[in-house]
């Protein structure tokens, strides 16, 4: 089949990408709607309640899924970083500037929601649990990608200064957790902890399965939202954007 | 390949011997910062032994802080980075080279200067001790990891600011080590384990470090 | 299994004493998730307006110099 090989070439260059990216998105919508209130449905209105928790062990079908998404789009961001930087791949590049604050907004949704989780549970907002504090660190790392990024105007430099920024925190992420992880068992012993799920029924599984698939469709479609306007930006002089812009694409 | 670590670690020497007020004032940074503690939360012996470790140490990350866009800086305007990046000899090495001539104007003094800081705590002999200790074995590591965002946000504006951001948040484990060493000897028990972590840390800091400063730092000169 | 769980649609929102928390973290994580993809709408309607309102005044430009006698043919030559 030559026929696939030359079509990943073709939507590899910004060109292509753009408009088959415009007709993508809806799709994602849809499915992240779909599976969203399919999650919630389980989670809020079918699953039984938590017998140590109560109910209160429900925000666990957001706080579990923005986490998940707030570590996974960070490995995504620095492997489309890490592609761009050794192939010159300038729309993966852009992809990964795309996925910065979306990655950021669920790590902060995930403190959030940790915050509100906490409360009830353990009477505190906030407790310095190896988790916890491994996604504000990372909260960090992602504001720094993008500060770093939108401090540097040629957007070739900022492409791969925010590369390997994003490689040395991918590499850092495991030391950062695993040594902010001795550092809590050390100091707090035997206290509360995020690692002590309830056991799940099956329900409860499903629900979060389905609530994490709504957020990967969500994060798809808003990158591809905003890589769409990165894309629209940096090609600006080019005359495949004058040819779209003219055509009356007004979204 | 020695003979050029040797030559860049001189030249670096000298070339900070130079610009001494600059030296001095990272350390009596350092001496206030870990001054104001007391002022701000007590006089109490007890209270200070406690929170002593964790102060001296992120007094010390602060201060490496100071020096750090002065890394590369001076270089990139005088034109000397871009020859670097021109010399046969491969850029990491030149960069570890700068790397340990950093260490030596910014981490050693801090950890000579350190215990007695930590008499001002009511520290032990054995915990200022450790104190030095740990500085001395961790803060490699920081002048290594930092030199990445130094070459990052060389030439970039806002760049002292955004350096820290960038850098610290990768400082993390080191302080949790270092400042983990000095608490496990107050409170007895051993501090073996976190000199071991934060000496591979310090390894691959130093070691490794280097190459993506040297990749950063040709981005930074295209 | 399928069924719903609540007896009353009050007892759903009391959530056992819970009702704020879990609210409060449903509310913030919907908000969040409306609010990135609308703004996201209004950049690229921006966007694309700035730069067709750019590209006109460019062609109007060309068009002003070299063709000022053929102003309804000068878009698309360049």
């Amino acid at each position: 089949m030559p026929g696939t090989s030359i079509n990943w070439y073709r939507f590899a260059s910004p060109q292509a990408f753009y408009p088959l990216a415009g007709r993508m998105i809806p799709w994602f919508w849809a499915l992240a709607a779909v599976f969203g209130v399919a999650g919630l449905y389980l989670g809020f209105l079918v699953a039984p309640t938590d017998a140590q928790q109560g109910e209160g062990y429900r925000i666990i079908f957001l706080h579990v899924p923005a986490s998940w998404m707030s570590m996974f789009i960070y490995l995504v961001m620095a492997f489309w970083a890490g592609l761009g930087l050794a192939f010159n791949f300038r729309l993966s590049a852009m992809m990964a500037t795309a996925l910065a604050p979306t990655g950021a907004l669920f790590a902060f949704l995930s403190l959030w929601t940790g915050a509100l989780w906490g409360k009830p549970m353990w009477g505190t907002w906030w407790v310095w649990d190896a988790r916890l504090t491994s996604e504000l660190i990372l909260l960090f790392l992602y504001v720094g990608f993008i500060a770093l990024q939108s401090a540097i105007d040629d957007p070739r430099r900022a492409d791969k200064a925010g590369a390997i920024l994003a490689l040395v925190g991918v590499v850092n992420i495991p030391i950062i957790y695993f040594s902010v992880k001795w550092w809590n068992t050390l100091h707090q012993g035997s206290s509360v902890s995020l690692t002590k799920s309830p056991s799940m029924a099956t329900t409860m599984l499903w629900g979060m399965l389905l609530c994490a698939l709504a957020c990967w469709m969500y994060a798809i479609a808003v990158a591809l939202m905003r890589v769409r306007m990165i894309v629209l930006e940096r090609e600006r002089q080019t005359e495949w954007v004058r040819e779209v812009l003219r055509g009356g694409e007004s979204a | 390949m020695l003979k050029l670590i040797c030559a860049i670690i001189a030249r670096d020497l000298r070339l900070a011997m130079r610009r001494r007020s600059d030296l001095v004032s990272a350390l009596f940074f350092f001496i206030i910062v870990v001054s104001l503690f007391p002022l701000g939360v007590g006089p109490e012996p007890e209270l200070l032994r406690k929170l002593a470790p964790g102060v001296l140490w992120v007094a010390a990350l602060l201060a490496t802080m100071l020096s750090l866009p002065r890394l590369f800086a001076d270089d990139h305007r005088d034109g000397t980075l871009e020859q670097l990046a021109l010399a046969p000899q491969p850029l990491g090495l030149i960069v570890l080279g700068k790397v340990l001539a950093h260490w030596l104007i910014s981490g050693l003094p801090l950890a000579l200067l350190a215990p007695l800081l930590g008499l001002q705590f009511d520290l032990p002999t054995d915990a200022l001790l450790m104190l030095s200790v740990s500085l001395l074995i961790g803060t490699p590591a920081l002048s290594g990891i930092g030199a990445i965002g130094a070459a990052l946000t060389l030439g970039v504006r806002g760049g002292g600011v955004l350096l820290s951001l960038l850098v610290l948040p990768l400082y993390i484990p080191v302080l949790i080590f270092g400042a983990g060493a000095v608490d496990a000897t107050l409170t007895g028990l051993g501090a073996q384990a976190h000199l071991s972590l934060l000496g591979a840390l310090t390894l691959a800091g130093v070691f490794f470090a280097p190459w993506p400063t040297a990749a950063a730092l040709r981005i930074a000169l295209e | 299994m399928m069924g719903i769980y609540w007896n009353s649609f009050a007892e759903f929102l009391a959530m056992g004493h819970h009702g704020i928390y879990v609210w409060g973290a449903v509310g913030v994580m919907a908000l969040a998730m409306i609010l990135e993809p609308l703004l996201l709408v209004r950049g690229q309607k921006a966007l694309v307006a700035r730069l067709q309102s750019q590209f006109r005044a460019e062609s109007r430009d060309n068009s002003g110099d070299r063709r000022a006698d053929r102003p309804f043919h000068s878009e698309g030559q360049h």
